[in-house]
């Protein structure tokens, strides 16, 4: 195990150490101190494990691509920009735009998110992201998602509050959104169909939130106290009238 | 009314803090704060400004001025004497910075206006605002960027760290900062184009670019008001001034005349509420902030920080004891207050409104 | 009588072997071009139009129209139509009259003026997945607002606002008078403005009992006519319009024959069956600004105050006149351009008389921004809006909607033939003729006009989400994101608009 104290160091130079020891075949890497320092895990690849302790900056774990980065506290904005693969776990909250355009991977967060949450997520049979978000979050939640999962469960929320802002999953065409509740259709964007869950979104569920829980030390049977509802694009092609040719 | 001006436009990062008990705080904390943003800015500008710095001035407009050259700074003075009992004259303290390596000649001034130049119903704050658009608009080479009571800004081409030391920031103490590390993407190289932006108590340190501006600017010129600056920060500080302290309304519906609130949630609101805020939106579409923008505004009683709409710029906020803190990044904050009692994030077109304890 | 030596303008043809002589050109053309020759269509090519009614409904595609090969030696200066107008007032001594707004090349500002877009520095919003809003309130508004906050802690507005026009987005569609227009032309304009959250305009002839049911869609107009004006008509719409002028022919009457004037368009009109319906150039309780104002408050008196909008034709004077305007008490100001359209109007004054609407617009809402009271009225700008693209350049410049009348006409099949004064339109828009009104059946051809207005509807958000705002009110007079493509320095001053480049 590798330990890093950040405190004070510029982001080029605690990247440079980062990247670094992975390259050296380091597995385990605790970094302390940290504190808005930009870009941490970004495009690095392997199956090491970070370990962050404060508020790292923006961008971390753009283009990651195998790593998990696990956060002790909060994080910013722009997390998992475009990642590839791997995970990141997030103990606190976390900000704007996460997950934008992400392929695969997992992101965990125990808190609650800001706006633009899993913006144009996308994937595939063979490789698609996941997002758990276990508080509430902003509007635009799920904005132009193609493909993945994204589980939004509004744990510490009181009853009857939303638990996602306005525009939720607008421009959704693709994809799935499982809800931890009662989702108002006026916040939904149009594209939105809101629907029950069947077998094999149980199967999902219960395979995703088995992780988080574990990784978040939560009770699996705790959080499955409350339905769900699942959100899904009602058209794969929501604007196939919108032209003249 | 010129149209054909070149328009400023500029990234960067914000931070401030209040002492909601009147708590004066060392500049200190306020440049660590910005210092850690330093990427997002170009080290082409940087500003701070400060509530509370002058309390042996406190019952005179507090003008900074930059002049381009000496014989400019007789002119002015000379149409302040005219107009202005000047309690003190003196040089604002600044201390040389290798970085810094050419300046304008800064001054400071203690002024109210004299008595007999205060003709009609026209208010000692009216008065200071018509200087304020005359010097910067016809004074060529002279400019006022601080009118405030018990107040000042400090800014100017620089990175954060190196326009602090300049200006000595950490000397002054004052229950409110904001400040700001600005990106400008053409480089006019000219010191008042940085942040805060003032007018009388109000100050203004802002992120993004706002893209009504070209009807909020011609708005505004319809009040009056001088838009010399060419950059968004200028109209967001004017508007304030219009709104709240000529029009009257409160704080929180001059934010919503900035930021305000789509159609679809007022009509989904009560009807007296959804009447008040459509005739908000009628009266003051040309006022409406469009684009991304965070901003926070400084003024005598208190600070405000305030998103877009849509939310497109970010903004935190944070509290511990009677301080609130407001920053484009959380870790901004978490650099002078490691562990705050609560953080959030604003929702977008809602205001953080903070109010110092009364005396 | 000799035959006229103005050669035809147009070549009609029939491929006699395609033709299989059903004689649906012979019903359809409103001109009498074709008649039944016992065993072949003939042809009377000097009547055709180019309206192009036989053409779409020949189910062989047997007919062709094409300009008429046979034309005056080319002159660069002594161009076609100036010889065979002077032939034509050679032989009849009378003044060419035409339809339509002006056709001649004068520079289209519209199409020397180009719109910004974000990249960068400031982010463009996707209209179709966020919030893209078009809402538009005409009417006078206060310069500020108050407000109080009530015992139970709840928001009220202090002073209620004179009484607005609530439009879905800033289009509103022309005063075009039952008389000029068909009575089913007029319903599709009623329905579609209904339909799309707008408002249609009568025009001033009156309003017929058919369009009661769109009544909260409809503007009334008082022009110098007076036709169909009583009380119940000035309350029944939302606004009341008191017309000055229009662009097509600023300071020129109107001039509706009585051979135009069958029952219901003369019980409409208020007036005789078969008399003419005459509208003196000016109106004769006007005679300078303050009759004006007598004549808005009269009519604001017999409606309880509802809006009065004041069209007028921009002419030289236009920022003077409109800040008049707004001053007499006008709560909008309606601005006909150069090329705004006509039923009728003598082809001299259409193409001579008046200023283009974007010139004007600009020099209006200066006018009054420098006068502050902007506020006092909206604009509505008008007199040849194409497309979305001019909607949102007229709105750039200051505009707070634009009217179309045009562009709404050939949603219905108007090809802008021009000949609309004659009545004999063969797609029963301007044509009071039983046989060829039947043909406009209101109801399909609403849904086309209401199609292109939801077409426009979305490229004017796609335009507002290039520019990177999400409301119409932060494009309007937001000059700052135009910009002038060949326009001289002192046009663009007038515009108040850089180049290019700046």
């Amino acid at each position: 195990m590798l330990e890093i104290n950040a405190k004070g160091i510029y982001y080029r130079d605690l990247n440079a150490m980062i990247r670094e020891a992975v390259a050296k075949g380091e597995k385990e890497i605790v970094v302390k101190g940290v504190n808005g320092q930009y870009y941490i895990g970004d495009g690095l690849v392997g199956n090491s494990t970070i370990t962050i302790e404060g508020v790292p900056g923006n961008d971390l774990a753009a283009f990651m691509d195998g790593p998990t980065i696990r956060i002790k506290g909060n994080g910013q904005d722009n997390i998992c920009n475009t990642m590839n693969g791997g995970k990141v776990i997030i103990e606190g909250n976390a900000g704007d735009v996460l997950g934008y355009g992400m392929r695969g991977g997992k992101l965990f967060i125990r808190g609650s998110v800001g706006y633009r949450v899993a913006i144009h997520m996308k994937g595939t049979k063979k490789q698609s992201p996941t997002i758990v978000v276990g508080g509430t979050a902003g509007d635009f939640f799920g904005e132009y998602m193609a493909g993945g999962v994204l589980i939004l469960l509004g744990l510490d929320a009181e009853d009857g509050a939303s638990l996602a802002g306005d525009y939720l999953g607008t421009g959704m065409h693709g994809g799935l959104i499982y809800v931890r509740g009662e989702v108002d259709p006026n916040l939904c964007g149009a594209e939105v169909g809101i629907g029950e869950m069947d077998d094999e979104d149980r199967a999902t569920l219960k395979e995703t939130l088995t992780e988080y829980c574990k990784d978040m030390s939560l009770s699996f049977d705790d959080v499955m106290k409350k339905d769900f509802k699942k959100l899904y694009p009602a058209s794969l092609r929501p604007y196939g009238n919108l032209y003249a040719y | 009314m010129n149209h054909d001006y070149q328009k400023d436009i500029s990234g960067c990062g914000l931070t401030g803090l209040i002492s909601k008990k009147r708590r004066r705080v060392s500049g200190s904390s306020i440049v660590k704060s910005l210092c850690l943003m330093n990427d997002r800015g170009n080290g082409l500008g940087a500003g701070y400004a400060a509530y509370g710095i002058y309390p042996d001035f406190k019952d005179f407009y507090a003008f900074h001025i930059m002049y381009d050259d000496a014989g400019v700074r007789f002119s002015a003075e000379e149409y302040l004497k005219n107009n202005y009992h000047i309690e003190k004259i003196e040089e604002i303290p600044t201390c040389p910075v290798k970085a810094i390596p050419i300046s304008p000649l800064l001054m400071r001034y203690f002024v109210s206006p004299l008595k007999d130049r205060l003709v009609g119903d026209t208010r000692p704050d009216d008065f200071v605002v018509s200087t304020v658009m005359k010097v910067n608009s016809e004074i060529e080479g002279a400019y006022i960027f601080s009118s405030g009571k018990n107040m000042g800004a400090f800014k100017g081409v620089g990175n954060p760290c190196d326009i602090a030391e300049f200006f000595k920031i950490e000397e002054y103490e004052g229950w409110t900062w904001t400040a700001h590390t600005r990106f400008p993407t053409n480089t006019p190289g000219w010191w008042g184009g940085a942040h805060p932006f003032t007018l009388l108590d109000w100050s203004i340190v802002h992120n993004g670019e706002i893209s009504s501006y070209g009807i909020n600017k011609r708005y505004l010129e319809m009040y009056g008001y001088k838009l010399t600056l060419l950059t968004d920060t200028e109209v967001a500080a004017y508007m304030l001034d219009l709104l709240i302290r000529r029009h009257g309304l409160s704080i929180s519906m001059a934010c919503q005349a900035l930021a305000a609130p789509f159609w679809k949630n007022i009509d989904s609101k009560e009807t007296d509420e959804a009447e008040a805020l459509t005739a908000l939106r009628q009266i003051y579409g040309s006022a409406l902030l469009n684009g991304p923008f965070s901003i926070l505004f400084g003024h005598a009683n208190g600070l405000v920080g305030i998103n877009d709409r849509i939310k497109l710029r970010p903004l935190v906020a944070a509290a511990k004891d009677d301080v609130v803190y407001m920053a484009s990044e959380e870790s901004a904050i978490r650099a002078i207050c490691p562990s705050p009692e609560k953080v959030w994030s604003p929702r977008a077109g809602e205001p953080v409104v903070v109010e110092l304890e009364k005396k | 009588m000799f035959r006229s030596l103005a050669p035809p303008e147009y070549l009609a043809k029939i491929d006699t072997i395609k033709c299989i002589r059903c004689k649906r050109c012979i019903q359809n053309c409103g001109w009498g071009v074709y008649s039944w020759g016992g065993d072949k269509v003939l042809i009377n090519t000097s009547k055709c139009v180019k309206c192009l009614r036989c053409f779409h409904y020949c189910p062989e595609e047997a007919i062709e129209i094409v300009d008429s090969p046979t034309r005056f030696k080319s002159n660069a200066y002594w161009g076609w139509n100036v010889i065979r107008n002077i032939k034509r007032q050679a032989e009849t001594g009378g003044i060419p009259l035409t339809g339509m707004g002006s056709d001649l090349p004068y520079t289209i500002l519209f199409d020397n003026l180009l719109i910004d877009a974000c990249q960068v520095t400031n982010p463009s919003i996707d209209p179709l997945r966020e919030p893209m809003e078009l809402r538009t309130y005409l009417g006078k508004k206060p310069s500020k607002a108050s407000f109080e906050t009530g015992l139970d802690g709840k928001l009220r507005l202090k002073e209620k606002l004179p009484p607005q026009i609530k439009l879905k987005l800033p289009i509103i569609f022309s005063p075009m008078s039952y008389g000029s227009i068909s009575l089913n032309a007029q319903k599709v304009l009623a329905m579609a403005a209904k339909e799309c959250g707008i408002v249609m305009n009568t025009g001033e002839g009156g309003l017929h009992e058919d369009l009661f049911p769109y009544k909260s869609n409809v503007i009334v107009q008082v022009a110098s006519g007076r036709f169909g004006v009583n009380p119940d008509y000035l309350n029944a719409g939302v606004a009341v319009e008191i017309k000055i002028g229009q662009g097509a022919k600023p300071g020129i009457g109107g001039h509706l024959p009585g051979e135009k004037i069958p029952l219901e368009v003369a019980r409409t009109r208020m007036i005789p069956v078969g008399t003419d319906a005459i509208s003196p150039a000016p109106q004769h309780d006007i005679y300078s600004i303050e009759d004006l104002r007598q004549l808005i408050y009269a009519i604001k008196e017999a409606t309880n105050y509802k809006p009065v909008s004041v069209k007028i034709a921009a002419v030289h004077n236009v920022a003077a006149i409109a800040s008049g305007i707004v001053r007499a008490g006008a709560d909008i100001v309606y601005l006909d351009g150069f090329r705004g359209g006509t039923g009728a109007a003598p082809s001299v004054i259409r193409d001579h008389l008046g200023i283009p609407i974007e010139h004007a617009i600009a020099a209006v809402d200066d006018r009054l921004r420098q006068e502050g009271i902007r506020n006092e009225a909206s604009i509505i700008a008008a007199g040849g809006i194409r497309s979305s693209a001019d909607a949102a350049k007229a709105i750039a410049l200051g505009a707070d909607a634009v009217g179309i009348a045009t562009a709404a006409l050939i949603t219905m099949g108007c090809t802008t033939c021009g000949k609309c004064y004659t009545g004999n339109c063969s797609w029963g828009i301007t044509t009071q003729r039983p046989e060829l009104t039947a043909r406009l059946d209101p109801e399909v051809y609403a849904e086309r006009l209401i199609n292109l207005v939801h077409a426009w509807e979305h490229e004017l958000k796609e335009i507002l989400g290039a520019l990177g705002i999400n409301a119409i009110e932060s494009l309007r007079g937001n000059r700052e994101r135009l910009r002038g493509v060949g326009l001289d320095s002192q046009t663009l001053d007038i515009l108040g608009v850089k180049p290019a480049g700046r």
